[in-house]
């Protein structure tokens, strides 16, 4: 198969198992960036056929989200915390150190596609500011050192 | 004897190391040939101590901590499992101070137990308060809730019993329960504590309010901010299925109740709860226009219960004990307690659950030990994103609903974010407006354009622009904001600004207090 037909199938396969479900268009978009790591425009037709929505309707929703996304995402996602409580414990001059050694603002990727850079407003962590996820993996007290090192474990484990 | 180990599976321990302190303890003891039983509880809330490590001893649980990986070999050599001297040693876990002076109804069981284990939920007094409301005809379970004097803890602070008797009241064929479970508010996490914690207790109390009000669906709607929370929900409401305590007939009562998780996308919006349900039914999370009111026309149209995680998590022990025990905590109209959750430039950050009425400083004191950087504390930013900044002259006020909205402040839902003498307050208001911008859902023009404004005027203040101007201009925009959105997003955004702006005016080039108001 080609990797356009193999797309089209998976994405079939998530609609087929979630579409009966009431309100099924997120449990569905959620299953298709889980297995593709974005929601490729491609797939919007064939989830609003499913769905008997208009191809606007799904992109509306699609765009509507900070946490869906239309491009593929480096191999690794950085979502770094904004939010007050991590900029009371430096987050703002962490952001700069990320950002710098990265060589990339939020919503990019690293040119060598390794990276990618999102906001996250809260992780929860708020008693172990400023925090971090990479991946699924989530850090605490992060400092400019710290961040170095899941930097730099995280490309060794790749 | 057996030897059992407990190391906090808790996010915030993780992000300290705790996945990694449990394989090496795991390890460890398997070199030197000792079996242990290591359990993955929830964090006790301590978390400058975290990871903390617990042994069980004949005395007690002992704590240790915190736990980094070189630690686990000396904590053997130090004989831990046997409560052995260690740079480390904090004691016996119940009697630390910050934890024995808490008063823990909501969180009685967090840290204690294994949190995905039904056995061990159930030997410690859960589901009794399920068994007492199976016993009880519907408007009873209603008027204990009522009778105990809960109010939302998402922040609104709506009374839950009145809003259920709404629900029960209103004919359906089909009624939902929804556990907002959304928790976007920063500097908040005792949502997540719970989810992570003890999901069981949401999963008792949103059946006991499924009896309630007469709704056989619930649906817990979690940000995807939260893997780990989504993990052990769906791990215990699976438990939960098998053991009969969901499903077609819970405990043979022939009552029904079904449990899903649906995760939210990165929205804060979708934590208002009509924008929450427009997400549920799978559109943009575009807020509503009330009334409807939610508990006559909810999800799919249908009377639907949308309460907070700490709500619901609150009901089994109401139910258990009844609405006078919860009721005796508290003052005024506040009544049980509030899980604190104390956090950003603070000594010792963690969950704090007391009865209302501690003040704020009792709370940053006594509890937090000052701020993290040994600088004084300048503000303190109560109730999330759409709380005010508090200044020093403010923190005697006690922690009560109606005490904060006296002093224009908001509870919320009780995260409190200490910043030391270094923030800069015009760049915090700020932010409150490009927060606002970026997760306005765009129905009401304040919010969709008066939040983009309002960075850059703020933009043009911090530069020092035309300040005459500009000051009076954040007022006239900020009370636009305040009375013409749709929804709190909106509506609050203008307290943490004009709460800046009057408190600290000398932030955004004022001289005195005078000439900001």
């Amino acid at each position: 198969m080609t990797e356009s037909s193999l797309m089209q199938a998976t994405v079939q396969e998530i609609i087929s198992t979630l579409k009966n479900k009431p309100g099924a268009l997120l449990p569905i978009l959620h299953g298709v960036q889980n297995a593709l790591g974005y929601v490729p425009a491609e797939s919007v037709p064939a989830i609003s056929k499913a769905l008997n929505l208009s191809r606007a309707e799904v992109h509306g929703v699609i765009s509507f989200y900070h946490y869906f996304r239309d491009t593929p995402p480096g191999n690794h996602t950085i979502h770094l915390c904004r939010a007050e409580s991590c900029q009371a414990m430096g987050g703002k001059q962490l952001e700069d150190h990320v950002k710098t050694r990265l060589g990339i603002d939020f919503h990019e990727t690293t040119a060598d596609g390794k990276f990618t850079l999102e906001p996250i407003y809260c992780l929860g962590n708020c008693a172990c500011s400023p925090a971090m996820q990479i991946d699924d993996e989530i850090y605490g007290r992060v400092s400019a050192n710290s961040f170095d090192a899941a930097i730099n474990e995280t490309e060794e484990l790749a | 004897m057996s030897i059992t180990i407990y190391v906090p599976c808790d996010s915030s321990a993780i992000s300290l190391g705790a996945d990694r302190v449990a394989m090496a303890i795991a390890k460890e003891a398997e070199k030197r040939g000792m079996a242990i039983e290591l359990i993955r509880n929830g964090s006790r809330g301590l978390f400058w101590l975290e990871p903390l490590v617990e042994v069980v001893t004949e005395e007690g649980r002992l704590a240790y901590g915190p736990v980094q990986v070189g630690d686990v070999a000396s904590l053997f050599d130090a004989n831990f499992i046997q409560g052995g001297s260690h740079s480390l040693f904090l004691g016996l876990t119940e009697e630390l101070d910050y934890l024995k002076k808490q008063e823990r109804l909501t969180f009685a069981r967090i840290g204690k137990t294994d949190p995905v284990n039904l056995d061990d939920y159930i030997s410690n007094d859960g589901y009794r308060g399920l068994g007492n409301a199976l016993k009880l005809p519907q408007t009873n379970i209603v008027k204990t809730v009522t009778d105990s004097g809960l109010r939302g803890r998402g922040g609104a602070a709506f009374p839950t019993g009145i809003k259920w008797n709404t629900v029960l009241n209103t004919p359906s064929e089909q009624k939902y329960i929804i556990c907002n479970a959304d928790e976007g508010d920063s500097g908040t996490f005792s949502d997540r504590m719970v989810m992570e914690g003890d999901p069981f207790v949401l999963i008792e109390g949103m059946t006991i309010a499924g009896l309630a009000v007469g709704a056989t669906q619930g649906y817990i709607y979690l940000r995807v901010e939260y893997p780990h929370a989504h993990k052990a929900l769906n791990s215990a409401i699976e438990k939960a299925y098998q053991a009969g305590y969901l499903g077609d007939d819970i405990l043979g009562s022939g009552k029904a109740f079904h449990l899903e998780v649906r995760l939210g996308a990165g929205a804060y919006i979708c934590g208002e709860e009509t924008s929450l349900m427009e997400s549920l039914e799978g559109k943009r999370g575009l807020v509503r226009f009330k009334p409807p009111l939610p508990a006559i026309s909810g999800l799919f149209g249908k009377p639907t219960v949308v309460n907070n995680v700490i709500s619901l998590a609150s009901v089994p022990i109401i139910l258990d004990k009844g609405g006078d025990f919860y009721r005796d905590f508290g003052m005024g109209r506040s009544r049980g307690t509030l899980p604190l959750q104390l956090a950003g430039n603070i000594k010792h950050a963690g969950l704090v659950e007391l009865a209302f009425g501690l003040t704020l400083r009792e709370l940053l004191y006594d509890f937090g030990g000052g701020s993290a950087s040994g600088r004084p504390i300048k503000a303190v930013q109560v109730g999330g994103p759409l709380g005010a900044y508090l200044p020093e002259s403010q923190f005697d006020t006690p922690l009560d609903y109606e005490a904060f909205a006296a002093i224009w402040a908001v509870l919320g839902h009780g995260g409190v974010v200490a910043f030391d003498d270094t923030v800069d307050m015009a760049e915090m208001a700020r932010y409150s407006m490009e927060f606002c911008a970026i997760e306005s859902c765009g129905k009401c023009t304040p919010c969709r354009i008066g939040s983009t404004r309002g960075a850059e005027v703020m933009d043009e203040i911090i530069k020092g622009q035309e300040l005459n101007k500009n000051i009076p201009l954040l007022r006239d925009l900020c009370n636009t904001l305040l009375n013409g959105s749709l929804c709190a997003l909106g509506g609050m955004t203008p307290y943490p600004v004009l709460s800046a702006l009057n408190h600290f005016p000398e932030d955004f080039g004022l001289d005195d207090k005078a000439n900001a108001a």
